[in-house]
């Protein structure tokens, strides 16, 4: 449906997309995620036809940015960042003025604005000044503008940023909704927004793409090493770390934090995947009368830590 | 020409919401007021003379106050992202924006026709001035727009738009006021340049169509810049 061919953009010397290149197929729910500033709203805004690449370009069905400009931004319906909207005009009146400028035939007009007034939720402010609405409806009838001329492709920027958690998990929910039959394209820097909603996850990182595939892959790639998290209290001496390192399969040991005076150790075991040292440790533990397992349990590697791995990474290459 | 006309209508929508519309006709029809009634009542003249060599010098402040935030305010709160990204080309967002400026001028211009129905029935004012004097100010206050738009596409900052439209239209205003100063040849150069100059041709009753030409070009060129002006995002940063 979509397809990114090595895109580029420059902001005079800085260069905020850097050859960027991924395919979108049609349906579903595709995450942008990055840290602020990473390049996901420009990538955004170079897909939209608001601003042309610096190089490369964008497929939209075959179209291309550069020729079919109208075309394509006539099957997109676009949430830009912090949702731009009138602030002097009422919700009807706005929605009427997106839908004469999207196109929409005077027969359909009417019947499309109260669509939207229902699905989106509008039906409280539908006679209000949009200046006075609150953020979550705001960013409602943002959505609403968006979707009014029934586009093929969904791309919102930001579409939760800002709101409460009531109004997040409304506007989480509609997105849900839209995924089934619309490609939909969502940038964030929440990750538990896009393990909420997204089925495929591609994130960015200094205006590189650093990861692209399912959310399930992502994170089943970073399982070959596991975790084991210990609470020990022991009897005599506090200082029990070595002794693990003899176990077989123990790969790395990682002190959490001490307690000397009640003998108190927490630390964290890493082991390869291959190998389940569980029941070694469980019997290595049991031979030591003094000590006494407080708390133990395995940790899974969550979204968050593998975007600060993938994200921190760069960095140290940019130190270096 | 859909889409200019949708654009326009929401434009000029929200200058009748806003204040903006009532605080500009409000005070233009104060000061051309003034001068309205001195000429009237103590001249004793059934003219509107007077207020046509006046509103050249308002249109200055004037013009600049409509057209300011016009594009300017749609890039400081984003929503030039919202038309951008419609199917719209950016040729017809800068018409749209120019015919909704050029409705409050209508509007404004035509606002002192009770001065006219005043002259009519208390006198018998010439017609044919008054009728070119109105074309003229037609003519000259669309191009102090087409300035004004081409000015607030510059900056986010209504202000700044502001003060380069007046400056603009300042100098184009003054050309032909130094003309004691400078060799004739240059002089009749500056004179052809200047917008009163040939305000002053069309207010007496003549319709020249030198002068009509210079305030289409006007208007076209630097409708053309704020076109340009206005695409350059996809080149530069911002």
């Amino acid at each position: 449906m979509i397809k990114v061919q090595n895109l580029t953009k420059d902001y005079g010397h800085l260069r905020a997309v850097d050859n960027i290149s991924f395919t979108i197929p049609k349906n579903g729910i595709i995450g942008i995620l990055g840290p602020n500033g990473a390049g996901k709203t420009t990538t955004l805004k170079m897909m939209t036809c608001f601003m042309p690449p610096t190089e490369g370009t964008v497929f939209v069905d075959e179209k291309n940015i550069y020729q079919n400009s109208v075309e394509i931004r006539k099957m997109i319906g676009y949430l830009p960042e912090g949702c731009p909207i009138y602030t002097e005009m009422n919700v009807v009146d706005f929605l009427y003025f997106i839908a004469e400028l999207r196109d929409i035939p005077k027969s359909n007009v009417d019947r499309r604005v109260k669509e939207m007034i229902d699905s989106c939720g509008l039906e409280e402010v539908v006679g209000k000044e949009i200046g006075e609405l609150s953020k979550g409806y705001r960013q409602r009838v943002g959505l609403a503008a968006a979707l009014i001329h029934d586009p093929e492709i969904l791309i919102l920027d930001e579409p939760t940023s800002g709101l409460d958690p009531n109004q997040i998990a409304e506007i989480r929910s509609l997105i849900k909704r839209l995924g089934k039959e619309k490609t939909v394209l969502v940038s964030t820097h929440i990750l538990s927004e896009v393990e909420a909603i997204c089925e495929r996850v591609i994130i960015i990182d200094r205006g590189k793409i650093v990861a692209d595939a399912s959310l399930e892959e992502i994170q089943s790639s970073f399982h070959n090493q596991n975790r084991i998290y210990f609470e020990i209290q022991s009897k005599k001496d506090a200082d029990i770390l070595p002794e693990f390192e003899a176990i077989e399969g123990v790969e790395s040991l990682q002190l959490f934090s001490k307690h000397e005076d009640e003998m108190i150790t927490k630390f964290f075991i890493n082991y390869s995947k291959d190998m389940d040292i569980r029941p070694a440790l469980y019997n290595f533990i049991k031979k030591n009368k003094d000590w006494t397992i407080l708390e133990m349990r395995t940790e899974q590697h969550s979204l968050e830590d593998i975007f600060r791995q993938l994200t921190e990474k760069g960095e140290e290459v940019a130190h270096a | 020409m859909h889409n200019i006309i949708t654009l326009a209508k929401r434009e000029i929508k929200s200058y009748f919401f806003t204040p903006v519309a009532y605080i500009l006709i409000s005070v233009f029809l104060l000061i051309t007021g003034w001068f309205f009634g001195s000429e009237l009542f103590l001249v004793n003249e059934a003219s509107m003379r007077n207020i046509f060599s006046l509103t050249p010098l308002i249109f200055i402040f004037f013009i600049p106050a409509v057209t300011m935030r016009s594009i300017s305010e749609e890039k400081r709160s984003g929503t030039i992202e919202l038309i951008c990204t419609s199917p719209v080309k950016d040729s017809q967002i800068v018409l749209g924006k120019f015919f909704a400026a050029f409705s409050l001028l209508v509007a404004t211009i035509f606002s002192t026709i009770i001065y006219v129905i005043i002259l009519l029935i208390l006198g018998k004012p010439d017609g044919g001035v008054i009728v070119a004097g109105y074309i003229g100010l037609l003519f000259m206050g669309s191009a102090y727009a087409a300035i004004g738009i081409f000015a607030s596409t510059i900056s986010k900052n209504q202000i700044v738009s502001f003060i380069v439209s007046f400056f603009i239209i300042m100098i184009l205003y003054l050309l032909d006021k130094f003309m004691y100063f400078i060799p004739t040849w240059l002089g009749s150069i500056l004179q052809y340049i200047s917008v009163d100059y040939h305000f002053q041709n069309i207010a007496r009753g003549v319709i020249d169509s030198r002068d009509i030409i210079y305030y289409l070009s006007l208007i076209f060129v630097f409708l053309f810049f704020a076109w340009n002006s206005l695409t350059k995002r996809k080149y530069l940063s911002t």
